[in-house]
């Protein structure tokens, strides 16, 4: 399949792997940032193939895992009342929130509707003119463009029953925190493709000057993967640290540019509180005051509780790399998808889930 | 000119004096008498369904099978197929499963008020047709009408009764190590094309269901191969993965499959992919699994690949004495996984 099978094709993907075993010389620990990269590595059983050496860490880069409590609490309270549509991309709904989550919501009768595109829940807020409509516009810079799109098309079309609660949170800022952190240590990175997709290299360029790491920007595909791990690889064992680019068949140097001009339509950036972690400066996207007619956060002026995370939950560390998913001792315990204690274990792009799904280390 | 015009061409819709379905309809009075009678028993009329008894008196001899199921797929109406065939399919194939050869049917409908005359009439030709596929009767049957918010349009509940074919021996009990498990076809199809008209999720594709009737199917590999099939199975809900977890856990074995060897069509692979759905656990119809005794694999391929219900059908693992209880997959670049169940409905990622 064009596009598709490709890039996970087994003899190519032999060949990396003899590759990186041929150059690699000593132990490494390089983080994917994405959890769309986590799952690509754990579906497709690349970690066991890994020689030794190279311990894959697995960041915080899975948008549903980073949404913190209040915003969960905040959606769910919309979605209970009875003049809101609340939409939401699928994988929110079963995030937990300090009460509930959005598809227990859903089955106490809150109108939730799982959408793919933000620009549906537009067309939802023109269908019913008696309904607010409020989009959960969740993701790092790669939902960005899209959900500030949604904005625009309302505002063109003079809705006033449609707004987002937004959740948009940065890569860059956050590799920055995971590189600050003393009980990391992190020799190099595979960044995200599709957000550099949407906004190019040139964020990178100061942290590998400032930190000396390897970055290499890198797709999702099981080869994709495997030659971004080849190219930290050679760049650490030469000692080098530079930006690169393996996925240039879609990321341009400079990103998309239409797709940031939209962004910087409608959001600026602000400080983020990123769940399991702490609030990161300058991390995150929120609603310019123009717009705050299409901020949910404002035009329903909510105030929830704020709600304690489950102390058993090591969601900081193993989303900052300090420890393995199987080294939380709730991990497949207390703490199954079925019954998630924190975040990673929600998504299937979460680290804990991506290990609970799919390798052996739990008795089912 | 499409399946679904011929058969419209075929039954017209009579002519009646009410357009949509009320809460009248199922009170069972004259509106009840008036809605079957318009033409209800005439499309689905033999001889047992004729007498309109409390019950249908059936004459069976020997071991059967006995199977029930409900449908409530939403859209109703879905491209390939409408929930009518859906609900005939359904049991008819669980009935094949079990090595029967179905025979009679029951059918009852809850109906939401408002769902229009002409829907309801598509669904019941739909159903006519399935059941001539089938070659089963609908023999009793019920119908009740929900007040307007307490359904979504139409749910069907269909059970059926059916003779174990002489030469099987269907049973989790007879799996052993070295059995070969065959697919009979694409996987993810049906579900794909459910998602592709759900509400908010619309993609353009051409994806149809692939819904069918597998009795003859089955009954033709169970009289050639007879106990040499140790199993039959079909991976509706949960996908092909949540089954053959579910077999590795109930019968302790071990179960390999191999990525590069399940057929999936490229559309479907491809939308799958645009939403962030896994194909092994999206739902199938008109597909079945077979364990069967590795002595007789290549031809039982051989037959099954012959015949209409299994053009794409392949081997694509098999039962093994290592890791019982787990289902390891080998992924297309040769990495090795766990399969296991899903905590709940498969939700399209983010990005």
């Amino acid at each position: 399949m064009k596009f598709m099978s490709e890039y996970r094709d087994p003899e190519l993907a032999k060949k990396y792997l003899e590759e990186i075993k041929r150059t690699v010389s000593r132990p490494w620990s390089i983080m994917e940032v994405c959890g769309g990269q986590t799952h690509s590595l754990v579906k497709n059983g690349i970690i066991e193939m890994l020689p030794k050496e190279i311990s894959m860490v697995h960041g915080p880069g899975c948008p549903v895992c980073v949404t913190p409590l209040y915003l969960i609490d905040k959606a769910v309270h919309l979605a209970l009342d009875k003049n809101v549509i609340l939409c939401s991309f699928g994988d929110m709904l079963r995030v937990p929130g300090s009460q509930k989550s959005l598809l227990e919501a859903k089955a106490e009768g809150g109108d939730v509707r799982i959408l793919y595109s933000p620009l549906e829940a537009v067309k939802i807020a023109e269908d019913n003119p008696d309904k607010e409509v409020v989009f959960f516009a969740v993701g790092f810079e790669t939902t960005a463009p899209a959900n500030a799109l949604s904005v625009i098309h309302a505002y063109k079309r003079g809705l006033k029953n449609y707004s987002i609660l937004a959740s948009h949170v940065l890569v860059p800022p956050v590799i920055e925190n995971v590189l600050e952190d003393v009980d990391s240590h992190i020799d190099g990175f595979l960044a995200a493709g599709h957000v550099c997709t949407i906004m190019g290299n040139f964020e990178y360029y100061p942290l590998v000057e400032k930190y000396k790491v390897p970055i290499v920007v890198t797709g999702f595909e099981p080869l994709d993967v495997l030659q971004g791990i080849l190219m930290v690889v050679r760049q650490l064992e030469q000692n080098k640290s530079e930006v690169e680019n393996q996925y240039s068949r879609i990321v341009k140097e400079e990103g998309n540019l239409n797709a940031q001009e939209i962004i910087f339509e409608i959001f600026e950036v602000t400080d983020r509180l990123w769940r399991g972690m702490e609030v990161i400066p300058m991390s995150g996207y929120s609603v310019k005051e123009k717009y705050k007619d299409f901020d949910a956060d404002k035009k329903f002026n909510i105030t929830i509780k704020e709600a304690e995370e489950n102390q058993d939950c090591i969601a900081g560390e193993i989303m900052k790399g300090i420890k393995k998913p199987f080294e939380c001792p709730e991990f497949g315990k207390k703490c199954k998808p079925s019954n998630p204690l924190g975040a990673p274990m929600v998504s299937s792009e979460g680290a804990c889930a991506a290990y609970y799904h799919f390798s052996g280390l739990v008795e089912r | 000119m499409s399946k679904k015009k011929i058969m419209q061409l075929n039954c017209p819709i009579p002519k009646l004096d009410f357009d949509i379905i009320t809460l009248g309809h199922g009170s069972g009075g004259t509106l009840t008498n008036k809605l079957l009678d318009s033409g209800v028993f005439d499309l689905l009329s033999n001889d047992i369904l004729d007498e309109r008894h409390d019950g249908a008196f059936l004459e069976m001899n020997g071991k059967m099978a006995f199977s029930t199921d409900s449908f409530l797929v939403s859209p109703i109406f879905f491209p390939g197929g409408n929930i009518g065939e859906l609900a005939v399919n359904g049991t008819v194939n669980d009935l094949a499963m079990c090595g029967a050869i179905p025979k009679y049917l029951s059918l009852s409908f809850i109906i939401e008020e408002g769902l229009q005359m002409t829907e309801f009439w598509e669904i019941l030709v739909a159903i006519k047709y399935a059941c001539e596929k089938a070659n089963v009767k609908v023999v009793t049957g019920d119908t009740k009408v929900v007040e307007k918010g307490k359904g979504d349009k139409i749910f069907i509940n269909t059970s059926g009764v059916g003779n174990i074919h002489p030469k099987a021996n269907i049973s989790e009990k007879n799996i052993k190590t070295g059995d070969k498990i065959i697919i009979s076809g694409n996987i993810a199809t049906h579900g794909m094309a459910i998602m592709s008209v759900r509400e908010g999720l619309e993609f353009d594709s051409t994806i149809e269901s692939d819904t069918t009737n597998l009795n003859h199917t089955i009954s033709k590999l169970i009289d050639e191969f007879g106990n040499a099939i140790h199993l039959l199975t079909d991976p509706t809900r949960g996908g092909v993965a949540t089954v053959l977890k579910e077999i590795a856990i109930s019968s302790n074995i071990g179960i390999d499959i191999f990525q590069k060897d399940l057929p999936i069509d490229s559309q479907v692979a491809s939308s799958c992919e645009l939403l962030g759905l896994d194909p092994l656990y999206v739902a199938n119809e008109g597909l079945f699994l077979s364990f069967v005794d590795a002595t007789i694999a290549d031809s039982f391929l051989d037959t099954l690949q012959n015949d209409e219900n299994g053009i794409h059908a392949k081997i694509i693992g098999s039962v093994v004495d290592e890791h019982p209880k787990q289902v390891i997959l080998e992924s297309a670049i040769g990495g090795k996984r766990m399969v296991s169940m899903l905590p709940g409905e498969q939700l399209p990622r983010i990005c």
